[in-house]
This record gives structure tokens, C-alpha cells and sequence, in this order.
């Protein structure tokens, strides 16, 4: 059984480490510090006990004051699960460092939030968009976007 | 030539994009209405006027015995569309043989999928490099009205604001049965019409639609 | 010859595009191929041709109206993303199926992975040069589960048939002596067909140690389903995360050693056999009693989120809803397999040739409706 790691337990591993970056939001998630957000997936990929080497989605969620970018890895190793989230605060052009250098599977899923959320992820090779073109007015899955 | 594996593509593809996005947004800006049922164009006295000939009669059975078509299955619908080609529904028996991969070398169009606004200008330019005489068949209820994601931001509402269509084939996805009945409408309407007359002294609604993909030769 | 000179050949690379409408693209897919003579340098994948905004107009309807969206998103195996969008939705609101409805959703949900595969090893034989025949045999076998699936739910493909709570209807009096008839005649074909083509040469020749993708790139770029089990990792949702009653049948995970084409298509046959042997595990013990729990069609889940996901033919396909307590979601996002599966189409192809890259496109098994959602 895939057990995700409580809140509790992350942030007591990554608390050590990053001492002012992480805090609990809710019972299983944890949410990170947009700044320290590479620092931390490159800590839960490679450390021991920790292993989290596949990535399973990347996503966006459009809270009115805040736009929420979710992430979730497992461990294939002990078959465990972890979900971070980081927020922007501003509705124009909000942006959070990207991990395309960490997981290769973030490429295209970042690129699809850039897209549809109008989220721009720092550090990325190719941030374009992949579904809509070029020259599309807006970014459509936002709440405030309208036809 | 060595493969280097860190190395980008060697065209600019952002500035190709750029321009394909153009194209979009002015064939998006330029349908507004929906072209009419290429029967409808002929005047209705000049219908009267027209008895079929006998010749009329040998083309158009050459015609409607062995229509070949052309690709276009995007989505959903093709599954019911291989299925009418595979050995349960036979479509070779109703003269539809080969798929044609080239639409040159085509002369039926079954649309078999959602037309986004994206892949408008490419089915457009699919329809144009088909030759006279060419039907097109829109299956499927994507295809008649944009269907069940009509209010997509990026879905046509129906295949006929861009290309104009024969027959509407209804169903989501029609049955193989459903198709095979709406190919033999189609025969039965193409053994209506006048084989011989030039379509192009016609008034022809598609010529007055400026068409994106045509470049301007003054420049 | 000494007084030959060497003449040596300049050339340059050149950029093809391989368009949306192409027969061997499933579906509408675009790439811009870069190559030097008929040597693969580097690909540009292209998408957007499908995308049909699915995840938006999720936001519009409730949660039960919901679910024959999507069934258009892998047309090809509809009702395993039912099952996958109906699991989420019960943990969001914490509902428990019953162990009928459970029962009939492992039944259907093994009876659509065999067609998938079905459908997936015709094509591959097909883009390898096999025009048309085991193409054609594997669809037969592939209309003969239309069938069953008409006999259950009146649909063939797009089945709309699993709801929030258990599945919709009942199963007919005919259908479990039918499929009982049908899992023996399924079993026979299948090692028919693989007596014929499991040392073929021309299959071994294009297949066998074409497009190599390594267990760690695999890994890191999130691949999941029957092509990362050919690559070598030995993860099953239904083992590793069970749902539904899946914990309760005994099968094995097929998986292969090298990562090419050729273990690709000996993973997705083996998975056929043991799909096979849960339907045998699973008619033997369905139960009576009711098939749905007592949800109303519009339900209100509390304030939060959830992940649901399963292990459907193609890999992991997942929903992550989030609810506001209204009668719709507040956002849905579709974990897709095809379009994360994809990622590593550019590093496998590099240094083939186009054929080549024809078939390890197709060893893939897309469904450009996941892609673009």
C-alpha cells in the first residue's frame, strides 16, 4: 500500500535541513517556500530513507488571492507518497522556480501550467505553450478568464 | 553527422509558431456562418432544367461505387470508423476499399473526431489538395455541432464553418451500422446530381471566404 | 587509386514535418523531425490539435455529469477512466462501494485492458510493416468484447456505465455464462497468435533492441504502465496501491529485461494472459446483493481534495479534485498517461531512422485524447 507521509513527519525530516522553508497545510500536504522549493526536491530525491524518484503530476490551482502549484512523488524504493505545494500571491505574472533539472518529467507538465494557468516557472529550457498557440488571448483555466 | 545530445533544435521554432497562431486567429476571426449544403448552391430553376443523361447515369454510378477516403480521424469517432473498415462491417463491399493516405488521391472526407481551432487551417488545406469531385461526410455529433464539448474555448462548433458537408451522420460515436447508411445517403445523392456541369461558373460561397492560407503575392 | 581524390560529401540537416493528419500518428499528432539523410537527429513533439479543454468544462457540471467526459479522454479503453475518475470522487467524499459493485468493476475493468492491448499490438504490427493482418485478427477478438460490453451496458466503445458508488445497472442473466464461453476461446487465440509471431524474424529484426529506454530516465521522467515494466520496474498500482478488491486475486506482474519494442510487446501479450486469469479468479466469487451505494446523482462532497488513480492499460491515469462544497468541482486536473508517457519519446528516437521511429512510436500506444485532454 502506497502510504503518503503525513504532514507531520515531512516537515520533522525537513526541518533540520530547511528551517524556515516548510510548514504543514493540511493533514497530508506541506507547503514550501517558493524560493527553496529546488532545494527541497533535490534533498527528497537523493537523500537516504527519503528516495523520492518518481514524480507523479504537477498541477495549479486558482485560489482568487493566490495561485497554488502542487506537487506529488513517490518512492518507488519504500513505497511511499509526498504532496508539496507552493504559492504565488500575485495575478500578474506570478512565477515559481522550475524543476525541469531535477525530474525530466516536469518539462511538458510545467509547460502545460504556463499555458493554462499562466504560471512561468523560472529556469525552464522551453517555456512555451504546448497546447493552445501562440497568440491566444489570456490564459484560459484561470476563474477570471472570460471567452 | 554526430548526434550531440545537448544541442537545441537548429530552426527557430517559437518564431514558426508565432506565424502558424496568425493563421488561427484570422480563420477563427473570419467564420462566422455556416457553409451551405453543396446541393443548395445550384439555382432551383436550373435544377428543373437538368434531366440526367444517360452518360450522367454510368459517371455518377462510377462515383458512388468506389469512393476512397481520405485521413481524417482525430478523435473518438475513428474507433467506430476502423470498425465499419474491419471484416465485421465491411466497408470494401460498398466500394470503399483503400484508405487513401494522400488526399490527393482521395475523394471522401469522414470526419471522425472534435475539430479544435487549432487544426482548423490543416483540415482546410486537406480539403483544398482533394480533387473535383469530392463529398465530405461529417460523423459523428462533434462533427455536426461541436457535440458535447460545444463550449469549449477551443472547439468548432461543427465541421460545417469550414468546409462545406454533405451528409451529418449523428451519434456519439454512430454505430458502424449508422455509417455505413449515411455512405449509401451519399451514394444515393451523388446518383442525383448532374455528373457533367462545371462547378466552377457557379456562384461558389467558399470564394467569397478569405482563405488565411492563400500568402499575398504583392508585397 | 592513388591519384583519386577524395571527394567528401557535405550535407546539411533538414527539418520535416510530420503533420497532424499522418496514418501513422495515432491520432492528431505533429512533430518536427530533424534529419541528416534518414538518420533521426531530434524531434519536436507538437500537441494542442485535440485539446477540447476537458478540465474546464469539468468546473461547469456536476460530478455525476461528469463522467462521460470522460470517457472521451482515452477513447480507446473507455471505461478504465471512469473507474479512475469514480475512485477519486469516493475518496473525496468517502463512500464505500459495495462488494458487488466492486466485483463488476474489476470484471470490466480487466475485460477493457485486454481490449486495449488488443488494440495496441495490432497497431504496432501495423506501423512495423504487417499491413493489416494480425491487425485484423486482434480487432475480430477485439469485437467480440464489444459484445459482451453492448450486452452489459448497450454501448460499445464510450461505455458511461461506472457511477459514483458502484456501477449503474446490474449484470444481465446472460452475461457471466457468456464471458464464462468466451475467456477459454480468448485464451486458445492468444497462444495461437503468439505460436506465429514470437520468433518471428522480421519482428525480432525491427523490434528487438530498437528504441532502448533505460529504467533510470524511465523513472525520472515519470513513465508508468506496461512500458516502464518493459524497461524493468516492477511497479503495479494494483499490487503496490491496491483499489477496488484487487488485493484479493492472485496474478503476476510481467516485466522485461531490456526496454526495447520487442519487450514492450511481450509485456502487453503476458498482460493479456494474466487479465485473463483475474476474470477466471473473479466470476467464480461475485457475490449478490446491491451493486450501488445510496449516493444522490448530485452530490456535494465536503471542502478539500483528493488523488485517486489506478493502474489502467496504459499506466497510471489519475484525478486530483478539488471541492468546495458545491455541486461541482472547483478543479479537476487529469494525471494523464499518454502525455507523461511521451516525454521520453525524444531521447529514445535519437540516432534511429524514420522507420524506426514509426515503430517505437507505436510501441508506446497513445491516445492523442489523453494527450490533449
Amino acid at each position: 500500500m502506497t502510504t503518503a507521509l503525513s504532514a507531520k513527519e515531512i516537515v520533522s525530516k525537513l526541518s533540520a535541513k530547511f528551517p524556515e522553508a516548510v510548514k504543514e497545510a493540511g493533514a497530508d500536504s506541506v507547503l514550501v517556500k517558493s524560493a527553496s522549493l529546488p532545494a527541497v526536491a533535490e534533498y527528497l530525491k537523493t537523500a537516504d530513507g527519503l528516495k523520492f524518484d518518481y514524480i507523479n503530476y504537477i498541477t495549479a490551482v486558482d485560489y482568487y488571492d493566490y495561485f497554488e502549484v502542487v506537487y506529488m512523488m513517490t518512492s518507488t524504493e519504500y513505497n511511499r507518497s509526498v504532496t508539496l505545494k507552493t504559492r504565488c500571491e500575485t495575478r500578474n505574472r506570478p512565477s515559481v522556480p522550475s524543476l525541469a533539472g531535477i525530474y525530466q518529467g516536469a518539462d511538458w507538465q510545467e509547460r502545460e501550467v504556463y499555458d493554462l494557468m499562466g504560471v512561468t516557472f523560472k529556469g525552464h529550457p522551453n517555456m512555451k505553450r504546448v497546447f493552445l498557440w501562440e497568440g491566444f488571448d489570456g490564459h484560459p483555466l484561470r476563474k477570471d478568464w472570460n471567452k | 553527422m554526430e548526434i550531440d545530445e545537448n544541442k537545441e533544435y537548429i530552426y527557430d521554432s517559437y518564431q514558426l509558431d508565432c506565424d502558424e497562431g496568425k493563421i488561427i486567429e484570422q480563420m477563427k476571426a473570419s467564420t462566422k456562418k455556416s457553409i451551405p449544403d453543396p446541393a443548395d448552391w445550384i439555382d432551383a430553376d436550373l435544377k428543373r432544367n437538368i434531366v440526367l443523361t444517360s452518360l450522367d447515369w454510368v459517371i455518377d454510378w462510377a462515383r458512388r461505387s468506389s469512393l476512397w477516403t481520405a485521413i481524417c480521424y482525430p478523435a473518438c469517432c475513428g474507433m467506430e470508423w476502423m470498425a465499419t473498415l474491419a471484416p465485421r462491417f465491411d466497408g470494401a463491399r460498398f466500394g470503399m476499399e483503400i484508405m487513401r493516405a494522400s488526399p490527393r488521391q482521395a475523394d471522401l472526407l469522414i470526419t471522425a473526431g472534435t475539430l479544435t481551432w487549432k487544426m482548423a487551417p490543416n483540415v482546410r488545406r486537406i480539403y483544398n489538395q482533394m480533387a473535383e469531385p469530392k463529398w465530405v461526410i461529417a460523423m459523428g455529433a462533434c462533427g455536426i455541432s461541436g457535440g458535447i464539448f460545444r463550449s469549449g474555448y477551443n472547439v468548432v462548433p461543427g465541421y460545417n464553418k469550414i468546409i462545406p458537408v454533405d451528409v451529418y451522420v449523428p451519434g456519439c460515436p454512430p454505430r458502424p451500422e449508422a455509417l455505413l447508411y449515411g455512405i449509401q445517403q451519399l451514394q444515393k445523392k451523388i446518383g442525383r446530381a448532374k455528373a457533367v456541369p462545371d462547378l466552377s461558373e457557379l456562384p461558389n460561397p467558399l470564394n467569397e471566404l478569405p482563405n488565411p492560407l492563400k500568402k499575398d503575392k504583392k508585397k | 587509386m592513388t591519384t583519386t581524390q577524395e571527394i567528401s560529401l557535405q550535407t546539411e540537416p533538414f527539418v520535416l514535418n510530420m503533420g497532424p493528419l499522418h496514418p501513422s500518428t495515432h491520432g492528431v499528432y505533429r512533430m518536427r523531425v530533424t534529419l541528416d539523410g534518414e538518420v533521426v537527429l531530434d524531434i519536436e513533439p507538437m500537441f494542442g490539435y485535440l485539446h477540447r479543454g476537458i478540465e474546464k468544462l469539468m468546473e461547469e457540471r456536476t460530478y455525476t455529469g461528469s463522467i462521460p467526459l470522460t470517457d472521451r479522454l482515452d477513447y480507446a479503453s473507455a471505461m478504465g477512466n471512469n473507474l479512475a475518475y469514480c475512485v477519486a470522487v469516493e475518496k473525496l467524499a468517502k463512500i464505500r462501494v459495495p462488494e458487488r459493485g466492486e466485483y463488476i468493476r474489476v470484471i470490466t475493468a480487466e475485460m477493457i485492458r485486454i481490449a486495449n492491448h488488443c488494440l495496441a499490438v495490432g497497431s504496432m504490427l501495423n506501423d512495423a510493416g504487417a499491413l493489416g493482418t494480425p491487425f485484423f485478427y486482434l480487432w475480430n477478438e477485439r469485437e467480440k468484447l464489444y459484445d459482451l460490453f453492448e450486452m452489459l451496458c448497450g454501448q460499445r466503445v464510450l461505455h458511461n456505465y461506472i457511477r459514483i458508488g458502484g456501477v449503474s445497472q446490474d449484470l444481465p442473466d446472460e452475461f457471466l455464462p457468456a464471458l464464462e464461453k468466451f475467456v477459454p476461446q480468448l485464451h486458445k487465440f492468444i497462444n495461437e497468435f503468439e505460436f506465429f509471431l514470437k520468433q518471428n524474424e522480421i519482428l525480432i529484426a525491427r523490434a528487438q533492441g530498437v528504441g532502448v529506454l533505460s529504467k533510470d530516465v524511465a523513472l525520472n521522467c515519470g513513465i508508468s504502465g506496461p512500458l516502464a515494466r518493459a524497461s524493468g520496474i516492477k511497479r503495479d498500482l494494483r499490487r503496490d496501491d491496491p483499489y477496488s478488491v484487487y488485493d484479493r486475486f492472485e496474478f503476476d506482474i510481467p516485466t522485461g529485461e531490456n526496454g526495447d519494442c520487442y519487450d514492450r510487446y511481450r509485456v502487453r501479450m503476458e498482460e493479456m494472459k494474466q487479465s485473463l486469469h483475474i476474470i477466471d479468479q473473479a466470476i467464480k466469487k461475485v457475490p449478490g446483493g446491491p451493486f450501488r451505494a445510496k449516493v444522490p446523482q448530485i452530490i456535494r462532497p465536503p471542502a478539500g481534495e483528493a488523488y485517486g488513480h489506478i493502474e489502467g492499460p496504459k499506466g497510471e491515469l489519475g484525478f486530483y479534485l478539488v471541492s468546495d462544497n458545491s455541486i461541482a468541482p472547483y478543479r479537476c486536473h487529469i494525471r494523464s498517461t499518454s502525455f507523461i508517457n511521451l516525454t521520453a519519446l525524444r531521447q529514445m528516437v535519437k540516432g534511429w531512422k524514420v522507420a524506426d521511429l514509426i515503430v517505437i512510436f507505436g510501441s508506446i500506444d497513445i491516445t492523442m485524447g489523453e494527450v490533449d485532454r
